[in-house]
């Protein structure tokens, strides 16, 4: 690490080597690649709602809903909240001047840059984007003939993912020879904030789920341009034409996609749980309930995550007692991630809530949790996934997991975290404005969906006109088109509030919140190097909250211990 | 903090990323092996032999092993160029290899086995010339010697691995 400040626009901005200014790239970007995301999502309540009204051909349909889960998961919170607050946070909160490698970490977000870029430009190439899910399965995937998206749009979608891939990991390494290895004197693993843990496991997650997906990748490459058959099996025809393939499963893809696909959901709700219990924390003034069983329960998960893959595929036909072995495991996993839910509840026992935004949101991440994961029952068990599996009900549960859970995380963790990114704090009447049109409106239109699913209304479908038994279930798709509608002006309030504030908001102190973690030890925004004087010992527990003998509410982890 | 503090500090940390991508590495190879057990339960599997000059790419990587592990020791720079040398030897063996397996039609997209062969010897490549590019820099900056050598090790033990899986055909 270079020791003085860089001076250039360009150096101090633009190539920067400073965790922070990366973190803020990465949730900008994040945040403009949401808007296009935010965009599609309007594209397919519009179809969905009013179906005859020739908006979109069954194909570009599929391109819609591929794009918008691809752009969503991987563009917008693996960027935003993972690799965004991710480098913010690790070096500030354990006390570093920078990450591990400086140089590593802006390459990789300027690896990410061109693989958002591609994504944008398949959208605008001969047959339009990619058509074939976000999870590229063949033979749609592989066969360039397939639907008008498996041509260029197909092969740019790879590509992105390919640099997004080497960017994830190389940003993921960072991270974990940061935390291994750059932490204040006296921050051992016990005394770091849980979100450290979370973001750490998250990191160890990724990188080693990753290479599953290259490597399903690398096959599905071969089989879309040398015309090999990994994943296509014998007797596939398209129009009238037979196609020369022989011998091979797309069964191999879905598991080598999936062995990625689980753990990815943990690698984002995961950083998600741990801003979470930062807010809950600071906001209610009190330790966190079970430290201790929330960091064993996430290592339990950590291990798990990566053996319950399978739990994706119910639907594929696969052997009875393989699938039996994948709901135990699945339905395993909810023992710790109930005691991890059960621990971010508790520690609400007995705190003295003060409601700011971040707070706000904090909860509403509690609530998400809690009804993402009741759904989540139904479909980790074969017998009622194999029902549901093919209707809104998987629809509305990932999009409480992996949509609500971890944007209230990146809200929650941004108007929290502002004074380290900006110096200054966001509006709090915008911030209470833009909460109370996003919480609600994002519950109700998931529960809906749920009911919807139950019913048996199927996913993927552009129309679903024809069938007569869904037709009072279409009736739910207009209350939900509205809501959603709410929920997409809230975003502007926000947006508003983030732009301006950044620029014009009012100054904030080294520590707004009285909170403990040494982020806040830190000047409202740090400059090049985070601390102006020498580093901080980490000389306590990292949430000592509570009402003190000197008439103080909280000790921050940076001061020494008293004698 | 002391610039020895420092310098141990980066020299762990270059350690721990070695690790890391060992491990990460490993994993990706996992998925291959897994790809390819799966793979070969099709009907038209169709096993190729390994052509013969892999016996003698195998000897190269492993005597590039020991000849780094004496460069460490010894702190030799020649040591260290003739493991250089090794390395390219081995990687134009295998191009050789792939060569005859082109050349006798076995490296085409509907010999499954063969497309295995390819792959695998170009993904393993392509990790090999990374710990080349590595051990051109630790050349020049010895601190970096002990993750190089780290990586050099797995990487050959990775083609013996390699070499064992595309065997069982």
């Amino acid at each position: 690490m270079s020791d003085h400040a860089p001076t250039g626009f360009i150096q101090k901005y633009i190539f920067s080597f400073d965790h922070k200014v990366i973190g803020v790239q990465y949730i900008v970007t994040g945040i403009i690649m949401a808007l296009v995301a935010a965009a599609l999502a309007a594209l397919i309540r519009i179809q969905l709602t009013w179906s005859d009204s020739g908006l979109m051909q069954p194909e570009t349909y599929l391109a819609v809903v591929t794009m918008h889960g691809t752009l969503m998961i991987f563009f917008v919170i693996s960027l935003a909240l993972v690799s965004g607050l991710g480098n913010l946070l690790i070096p500030l909160q354990i006390g570093a001047r920078d990450m591990a490698y400086p140089l590593l970490n802006m390459l990789s977000y300027w690896i990410m840059v061109p693989a958002c870029i591609i994504m944008i430009v398949s959208f605008f190439v001969p047959g339009g984007a990619a058509a074939s899910g976000w999870t590229a399965y063949p033979p749609l995937s592989a066969v360039a003939e397939a639907v008008p998206g498996s041509g260029m749009g197909q092969t740019l979608w790879l590509l992105a993912m390919a640099l997004f891939i080497v960017s994830f990991t190389m940003s993921g390494l960072n991270f974990i020879v940061t935390v291994l290895n750059m932490r204040a004197k006296g921050m051992t693993m016990r005394r770091m904030p849980l979100n450290i843990w979370m973001f750490f496991v998250s990191a160890v997650l990724g990188v080693l789920s990753f290479p599953a997906l290259t490597a399903a990748a690398v096959l599905l490459l071969m089989d879309r341009h040398l015309g090999t058959s990994f994943y296509l099996p014998e007797g596939m025809i398209i129009g009238q034409e037979a196609l020369d393939y022989a011998g091979g499963t797309p069964l191999l893809f879905q598991h080598l996609f999936w062995f990625l696909g689980h753990p990815e959901v943990y690698v984002i709700v995961l950083p998600a749980i741990g801003v979470a219990f930062e807010i809950l924390t600071t906001y209610g003034r009190r330790r966190p309930f079970g430290y201790r069983t929330t960091v064993y329960s996430l290592v339990v998960i950590w291990f798990l995550s990566m053996i319950v893959w399978g739990h994706h595929m119910f639907a594929s036909g696969m052997n009875p007692y393989l699938a039996e072995y994948f709901s135990i495991s699945t339905v395993l996993i909810t023992l710790p991630f109930a005691v991890v839910g059960v621990n971010l509840l508790a520690t609400l026992w007995r705190s003295r809530i003060r409601f700011t935004t971040a707070m706000c949101f904090g909860l509403g991440l509690v609530s998400a949790v809690g009804l993402g994961g009741f759904g989540g029952l139904f479909l980790g068990t074969a017998t009622s996934d194999v029902y549901l599996h093919e209707t809104y009900f998987v629809v509305g549960h990932f999009h409480l997991m992996i949509g609500t859970v971890t944007f209230f995380a990146l809200f929650g963790g941004i108007y929290h975290w502002f004074p380290k990114m900006f110096g200054r704090l966001m509006n709090e009447r915008l911030g209470r404005i833009h909460f109370w049109m996003t919480c609600p409106a994002m519950l109700t239109i998931w529960v809906l969906m749920h009911l919807q699913g139950m019913g048996g209304l199927i996913r993927r479908y552009y129309d679903h006109g024809e069938f007569t038994y869904a037709e009072g279930l279409g009736g739910l798709n207009l209350p939900i088109t509205l809501l959603g509608g709410v929920l997409m002006l809230g975003q502007f309030v926000f947006l508003w509030n983030f732009f301006k504030s950044a620029f014009a908001g009012e100054k904030s102190p080294d520590n707004p919140w009285d909170s403990t973690t040494l982020e806040w030890t830190t000047p409202s925004p740090p400059g090049h190097g985070n601390w102006q004087g020498p580093l901080p010992d980490a000389d306590r527990d990292p949430y000592d909250y509570g009402p003190n003998d000197d008439g103080s509410d909280f000790v921050s982890q940076g001061s020494p211990q008293s004698a | 903090m002391t610039n020895h503090e420092l310098i141990l500090r980066r020299d762990r940390s270059n350690r721990l990323i070695t690790v890391l991508i060992v491990a990460i590495t490993t994993m990706l190879f996992a998925a291959f092996t897994g790809a390819y057990l799966i793979r070969r339960t099709g009907a038209d599997w169709s096993p190729v032999r390994l052509p013969g000059i892999l016996v003698a790419t195998t000897a190269v990587i492993v005597l590039s092993s020991v000849v780094l592990e004496a460069a460490r020791r010894r702190d030799s720079s020649r040591l260290l160029l003739s493991t250089l040398g090794l390395a390219v030897l081995f990687l134009v063996g295998q191009l050789v290899a792939w060569r005859q397996l082109a050349d006798a039609g076995l490296a085409s997209a509907d010999v499954i086995h063969g497309m295995f062969i390819s792959i695998l010897c170009a993904v393993h490549a392509v990790h090999l010339i990374g710990g080349i590019i590595a051990l051109t820099f630790a050349i020049r900056r010895p601190a970096l010697l002990s993750a190089v050598t780290m990586w050099w090790h797995f990487v050959g033990i990775v083609w013996l691995y390699v070499y064992v899986l595309l065997s069982i055909g």
